[in-house]
């Protein structure tokens, strides 16, 4: 099934520094079970937009230290993330088909702290992390099609040179 | 109930609904959150030309193409039939420096005088747009993340490499709203 050019363990290396789920499941299922992963996006898009959380306001107020709300948010919803990862470790909750949830350690590398300084020039500036941006492109902002076009340009001159940047 | 949804919704609300997305992710599949992992799958799918970094097996990946297009469609949902009919309410401190920059319409998500087709053509709009969509890709993949795969996801399965990427997330961000972008909405 895999196509031969891939190297497992180069593979294995790639994916799992870049958030990449390498844990991911074997059984084979019908592309239309994807949907669910789109439903999950449905609500989680709903919540972005309702919230105010794709706002460029709501972003400059929290970088200005105008506002409360981005940081209750993001507090909140890691709060509730940690919970669940929690109670999904101490009882060895499955998936819906069966399958053990795993996590792979991250690793510390310098990209972290360059590339996230980077990455938090571009928040500020665009007012939206990618998420926001494709719900900001939903909304019928149809112009930040030119920004999410351009953060692909981004992270393909990244791939390019990747080997040339501290890490 | 409709126009109690219609209404802006609280943080608290909101912030743990978000944070639900890691265990639905989780529970559906093993998935692991990261939004910014789907602009690498379009390069892997559309541009790989024999880069390293893009030569892997996109189509695992496919249920993520698939989340981010629930998120267009749940931000259309959300823009059509569940808008509040008031405009977003701006803090006043931030409204007053704004209108020093000529920016007084606050009715959009976006700032419809700064992100629009129009605007494009000018240094400032190109700077922000064109020039602020680079720095979020390029950062993000450097990062080996975005604010959901580190601040969400990470922080959640308590990694402190995710921690310090949140850190400079967040430094970054301050340098460039109170000291960068003054410069840029000047010119």
């Amino acid at each position: 099934m895999q196509p031969s050019f891939i190297d497992s363990t180069a593979e294995f290396e790639a994916r799992s520094q870049d958030t990449i789920c390498i844990n991911e499941s074997h059984l084979q299922h019908k592309w239309y079970h994807n949907f669910k992963y789109l439903i999950v996006g449905v609500l989680f898009g709903v919540g972005f937009v309702k919230a105010e959380v794709i706002s460029w306001f709501r972003i400059q107020e929290m970088f200005r230290l105008q506002s409360f709300h981005m940081y209750g948010i993001i507090g909140s919803a890691v709060l509730m993330g940690i919970i669940s990862v929690w109670l999904i470790r101490r009882f060895g909750i499955k998936t819906m088909y069966g399958e053990p949830i795993t996590f792979a350690p991250k690793k510390f590398n310098k990209g972290q702290v360059y590339g996230g300084l980077l990455f938090g020039l571009g928040w500020a500036l665009t007012g939206a992390c990618p998420g926001p941006l494709f719900a900001q492109v939903g909304t019928g902002a149809t112009v930040v099609i030119v920004v999410l076009a351009s953060a692909v340009a981004g992270t393909w001159v990244y791939g390019r040179f990747r080997d040339a940047l501290p890490h | 109930m409709l126009e109690v949804i219609k209404q802006p919704w609280p943080w608290y609300v909101a912030g743990p609904l978000i944070g639900l997305t890691v265990p639905a992710l989780l529970i559906l599949g093993n998935k692991h959150f990261g939004i910014s992992a789907n602009l690498r799958h379009i390069c892997a799918s559309c541009f790989p030309a024999n880069v390293p970094f893009f030569q892997y097996d996109y189509k695992k990946e496919i249920w993520n193409l698939f989340f981010v297009a629930g998120i267009v469609l749940g931000g259309a949902l959300a823009a059509y039939f569940l808008a509040n009919p008031a405009a977003i309410q701006v803090d006043p401190r931030l409204a007053q420096e704004l209108a020093v920059y000529g920016i007084t319409d606050f009715s959009g998500m976006v700032p419809a005088q700064l992100y629009s087709w129009d605007s494009l053509l000018t240094v400032r709009g190109l700077t922000m747009m064109v020039g602020g969509g680079f720095l979020v890709g390029f950062g993000a993949r450097y990062a080996g993340g975005c604010t959901s795969g580190h601040s969400i996801m990470g922080l959640s399965a308590l990694q402190w490499p995710s921690l310090v990427a949140t850190v400079c997330f967040m430094a970054g961000g301050f340098l460039m709203a109170n000291f960068i972008l003054p410069i840029i909405l000047n010119s």
